[in-house]
């Protein structure tokens, strides 16, 4: 069974949202299912910080060995922090996703744009 | 009564099975009849009940000798018309060897490296000498023709460009073709080609790339410094289309700042064969890495941790970005990849130096007389083309030329242009100065001119000082014997067709027959440049129409381009006539295309590049069309509906019932029908998409009229288009080709790769129509017989409404996953180590194999893999029942390497025999792997796509 920590927030997409000390600011990465679907992840691109995206936008690809996806934004938002690590090792995507594994930073728009999304139990049924 | 006539018997020899295999097959189905099989196939609504009017079966000898009579027609002439295509001698260590040897041109695309790692290594050195001669950081192996690489590299910088540019520069002094085929692909995705003087030439804010020759085509080599300097400066990409033999003696593109740099490798020991195949290339800047089209070869480790080469980065192809692709290349031109490649390694890198400067020293003498005849020279800094004025009317010139067997090329400006090559002799040139001599022979000879001193040497801007082709593999194997081991040590590393059936699902490996293959080096096919005037190529426009013809019955439509080099340009072509169509009947808003959720990946990837939009179907459980969305949403884009793109039998191996009803819902609002021909081999005489509402069509000639896979190539996929669209087939600037109100060309030669159309002309001759339609019912008998077989130890997906399957079918290893923890990779792995090439994975559905056995392969064969499939699913067993380990086993483990198995220390849990020698048949004949497992992430992760350091190779094998 592929890991879905209850504390964070899910997109259809397989996207997660992870709240983080700053007020409105969320690390965003792929979920556990997602990379265990993927298989080996050999590349991550990545958008500038300081670039927006509005919801359902392709804010970045990830290339594993099976497949390549489209990263989509799950809310609206700014990109204010890119994690670089992974242009060195991607492969922290599959052994690490909900921490070092993470991509993006994201600063979000709107607040009520978060109860559009899944809880744990929700991502759950979803990818059941 | 005696008979006397030889029999027309090939059909026996193309048939795996005989009559007796055929009884015991239906047998096993509990069948009486093949007709009956074929009635519970193929829906009775599709079935063509009458003979294909195609001309009865020859014998093989009666072909050969009337291709013989027909080759004649075609007039070997000296050809100076250079453009990117020049004489070559191919070395016959390498003819006989790599192009008339099955051992190389049968192999398929080397999706399982490691039973590929010859050829992988072969492709490694054509990309490691494109690198080198280009000065570029990487490149690829390999793309259609230099045209379509062009095309290939402006779609790259479109796509890659930071601003919102649309305007893409190309010099006036390209190949005329090139231009030509860049601007059909322009077009559709909303570039604007602008052709005009490099030297003039301002960046506004709209220009995103520029395309340069280099040498131009008019033969001068030309200081583009400046030009990149102010492109760079506007963020312009430079892309130079580059003739590689020039490259050994000027500056490479890489040195003065080219971006992305794309050509033809054909003169490195290819021959023109009136058009090709040959293999173009595309090299770049690191950046550009993970953006290149077409496949690219690295190096990887195995689970020793030994190097291993795979191909590169597959998730980049265009079956898994689909709709998001900026290209759909697939088969692109490995066979003839290989022979350049095994050119360079032949010659080296001091062999090429020789010959590049041998050419020049031909062009200098040429320069040099026509000089001294008084014409005026226009070409002061060249390579091997010069261009000249004569002093006298350039048409009487050119008739002379004719005259004496000389082909010229006309600037139609009163200027000619004269391209030398590898094979050019001295006496070629004295002819060349009679021509332009009035007719005399002049007072001086191309020898005596030659005394006098070489051409004038390169300006330092052009004269290249860096070195080249340094590694070892170009730098040993110069012998004929060195190179003939070289050879054979690659072959054997590699599964091809002389070992066992390669039984890959929607790739019909059928037999490539030796008499089929027997014209494709003859010098009346191999040595007609593809712009030769249409007076000299008799005999191949004879061979082209009948082709056309014969393929446009067996499609049920009325009209054939053979322009088309590949499936999936076939594809783009169509959908390309398609939009023509509707821009011309007022409805130029028609860009929707509809497309199967199974589709092959090229599909939506060909739409896109057709300018249209791609909305999905889905696909029922069962695998077929789901009616209902189709329904829906050909109502929903109804005024602005193009055209459906659908496979069939589908892409899940099964004939559906309802594809009249697809078309009809289609045609009912406005939409064209386009068929993916993939998987015509179920259907040759027996279903014709004309018949059954398709507009157009393309065919894979290299899966079901029998020219060899070579690997990855070359392919043919010409289409077949009812009365509609027939005005709007492909047209292009050197033949008159195509319908009256052509689309631009798709391909640099107006007929694609001409010397492989007569391996596909020889099969449907030799077959006749009772052949024909025998080949595809054995083709369904066999895909039957083996999923009756195998249905009682695996999982089988989809079948018709009859419990039939179509020429292929899909085994679910899924159930088994779960209950073991094998994957559909390791049963591909360990079906190696039984000495079988495995099944298509994972396509068209994640965790499965497809076979397709086709009907070359006997029931013995066809059994033999079935015996391994059944073995391999008991080993399977043994780790469910906890009996043999669940992480040490031999699938996991697989493939076993001799050196593996052979090795003084052995810990695995079962024996070396049950991993080496799991059937008997290995004991008679064991194919082994070279490397054990690939790591595919490694590589990509890793991305090296040149020959790695001898070094790395040293440490290994000591061990």
């Amino acid at each position: 069974m592929s890991d879905i920590p209850s504390d964070l927030l899910y997109s259809e997409e397989h996207e997660y949202l992870k709240a983080t000390d700053e007020e409105g600011v969320y690390t965003v990465g792929v979920t556990d299912y997602a990379q265990g679907e993927l298989g080996d992840v050999v590349y991550v691109e990545l958008p500038n910080r300081g670039s927006s995206f509005s919801k359902m936008d392709v804010f970045g690809t990830i290339e594993a060995v099976k497949a390549v996806s489209d990263l989509y934004c799950p809310i609206q938002g700014e990109i204010v922090g890119v994690n670089e690590a992974l242009e060195d090792d991607p492969s922290l995507v599959n052994s690490d996703p909900y921490g070092e594994g993470w991509m993006v930073r994201l600063k979000i728009v709107n607040p009520d744009d978060l109860e559009n999304l899944l809880t744990a139990d929700g991502y759950a049924d979803h990818i059941d | 009564m005696t008979r006397i006539d030889a029999p027309a018997d090939f059909a026996d020899r193309h048939l795996g099975p005989d009559d007796a295999d055929v009884a015991g097959m239906l047998e096993t189905l509990g069948y009486a009849s093949l007709q009956d099989v074929i009635r519970d196939t193929v829906p009775a609504s599709i079935l063509h009940e009458t003979q294909l009017a195609l001309p009865e079966a020859l014998p093989e000898a009666a072909l050969l000798e009337k291709l013989r009579t027909v080759a004649a027609k075609n007039r070997v002439f000296r050809s100076y018309l250079g453009m990117g295509y020049a004489d070559t001698h191919v070395p016959g260590v390498i003819q006989r060897n790599i192009l008339e040897n099955p051992g190389w041109y049968t192999q398929y695309t080397p999706y399982q490296a490691e039973i590929a790692q010859g050829r992988l290594e072969a492709l490694l050195n054509f990309q490691t000498m494109v690198m080198d001669l280009t000065g570029m950081e990487i490149a690829n192996a390999s793309l259609l023709d230099e045209a379509t690489a062009a095309a290939e590299a402006m779609h790259l910088a479109y796509g890659e460009h930071k601003h919102d540019g649309d305007v893409f520069f190309v010099s006036e002094l390209c190949h005329p073709q090139t231009i030509a085929v860049v601007k059909t692909r322009a077009e559709p995705i909303g570039v604007e080609v602008v052709v005009g003087d490099h030297r003039k030439q301002a960046f506004g804010d709209r220009v995103f790339g520029a395309l340069l020759q280099y040498p131009a085509t008019d033969g001068r080599v030309l200081d583009y410094r400046p030009f990149v300097e102010q492109a760079h400066e506007a963020g312009v990409l430079v892309i130079a289309a580059a003739d590689l033999l020039s490259l050994a003696l000027i500056e490479p593109p890489g040195s003065w700042g080219a971006d992305l740099v794309v050509g033809n490798s054909q003169r490195f020991g290819v021959p023109m064969g009136f058009g090709g195949p040959h293999a173009a290339f595309m090299a770049a800047r690191e950046d550009f890495k993970r953006k290149m089209p077409g496949r690219i070869i690295g190096v990887s480790v195995d689970a020793d941790g030994k190097p291993a080469l795979r191909m590169a980065l597959q998730t980049r192809e265009q079956h898994i970005r689909r709709e998001r692709a900026t290209s759909n290349i697939c088969t692109a031109q490995v066979l003839l990849a290989i022979m350049a490649g095994a050119y360079a390694v032949y010659h080296g890198p001091d062999g090429i130096r020789s010959i590049a400067e041998r050419v020049r020293a031909r062009a200098g003498v040429l320069s040099a007389g026509l000089g001294l005849l008084g014409h005026e020279l226009l070409t002061d800094t060249y390579f091997d083309t010069i261009r000249v004025r004569p002093d006298d009317d350039a048409g009487a010139v050119l008739a002379r030329a004719i005259a004496r067997g000389i082909n010229l090329r006309d600037f139609r400006d009163g200027t000619i242009g004269i391209a030398v090559d590898e094979v050019t002799l001295p006496e070629d040139l004295d002819d060349v100065f009679e021509v332009f001599n009035g007719g005399e022979a002049a007072e001086f000879t191309a020898r005596s001119l030659a005394e006098l001193g070489g051409p004038p040497p390169l300006p330092g801007w052009a004269a290249r000082t860096s070195a080249y082709m340094e590694h070892e593999v170009f730098n040993k194997y110069h012998s004929e014997t060195e190179m003939l081991r070289y050879l054979h040590r690659l072959e054997s590393k590699d599964l091809s067709l002389n070992t066992s059936m390669i039984p890959l699902g929607s790739c019909t490996m059928k037999l490539n027959a030796t008499t089929e293959m027997a014209g494709l080096t003859w010098p009346e096919i191999g040595k007609i440049h593809p712009f030769a005037p249409r007076e000299q190529v008799g005999g191949y426009l004879e061979i082209f129409e009948d082709l056309e013809r014969w393929l446009a019955e067996i499609t049920g439509f009325s009209a054939t381009s053979l322009q088309p080099n590949s499936g999936a340009q076939g594809e783009y072509t169509g959908l390309l006539v398609i939009r023509a169509y509707h821009r011309d009947h007022g409805a130029p808003h028609r860009k929707v295309c509809l497309i199967p959720s199974s589709a092959h990946g090229t599909n939506p990837a060909s739409a896109v590049m057709a300018g249209m939009r791609v909305v999905v179907v889905k696909s029922s459980d069962d695998g077929t069309v789901d009616m209902d969305d189709l329904r829906a949403k050909a109502t929903e884009y109804a005024d602005v509906l193009a055209a459906i793109m659908i496979t069939y039998p589908s892409t899940h191996g099964v004939f559906e019932e309802d594809i009249r009803e697809v078309c009809e819902a289609v045609h009912q609002h406005g939409g064209l029908v386009y068929l993916d021909g993939a998987n015509l081999n179920a259907q040759v005489g027996l279903a014709r998409p004309g018949d059954y509402g398709a507009d157009v069509c393309h065919i894979n000639l290299h899966k079901t009229f029998a020219i060899p896979h070579g690997g990855g190539g070359p392919g043919m996929g010409p289409i077949c288009v009812n009365e509609k669209l027939a005005p709007y087939l492909p047209g292009h600037p050197f033949h008159e080709v195509g319908g009256e109100r052509a689309i631009g060309p798709v391909s640099a030669a107006p007929w694609g790769s001409s010397s492989i159309l007569p391996i596909s002309w020889a099969y449907i001759a030799l077959l006749g129509p009772e052949g024909a339609r025998r080949a595809s019912e054995i083709a369904i008998l066999s895909a039957n017989y083996m999923a009756k077989r195998l249905e009682a130890h695996y999982d089988m997906l989809y079948r018709g409404e009859k419990g039939r399957v179509a020429h292929e079918f899909i085994v679910d290893l899924r159930p088994l996953r779960k209950r073991s923890g094998v994957t559909e990779e390791d049963v591909a792995k360990r079906l190696i180590d039984y000495g079988f090439h495995a099944p298509t994975v994972s396509f068209p559905v994640a965790g499965t194999l497809m076979i397709e056995p086709t009907e070359s392969e006997s029931k013995e064969e066809l059994d033999r893999f079935c015996d391994a499939m059944v073995s391999i699913r008991a080993e399977i067993e043994q780790i469910e029942l906890g009996i043999a380990d669940a992480d040490d086993n031999v699938l996991g483990n697989a493939p076993h390497t001799a050196a593996m198995v052979t090795a003084d220390e052995w810990t695995h849990p079962y024996s070396r025999q049950q991993a080496a020698y799991p059937a008997p048949w290995t004991l008679a004949h064991k194919f082994w792997p070279s490397v054990r497992r690939v790591d595919n992430a490694y590589g990509d992760r890793n991305l090296m796509c040149a020959c790695p350091p001898v070094e790395s190779y040293a440490g290994a094998e000591a061990e």
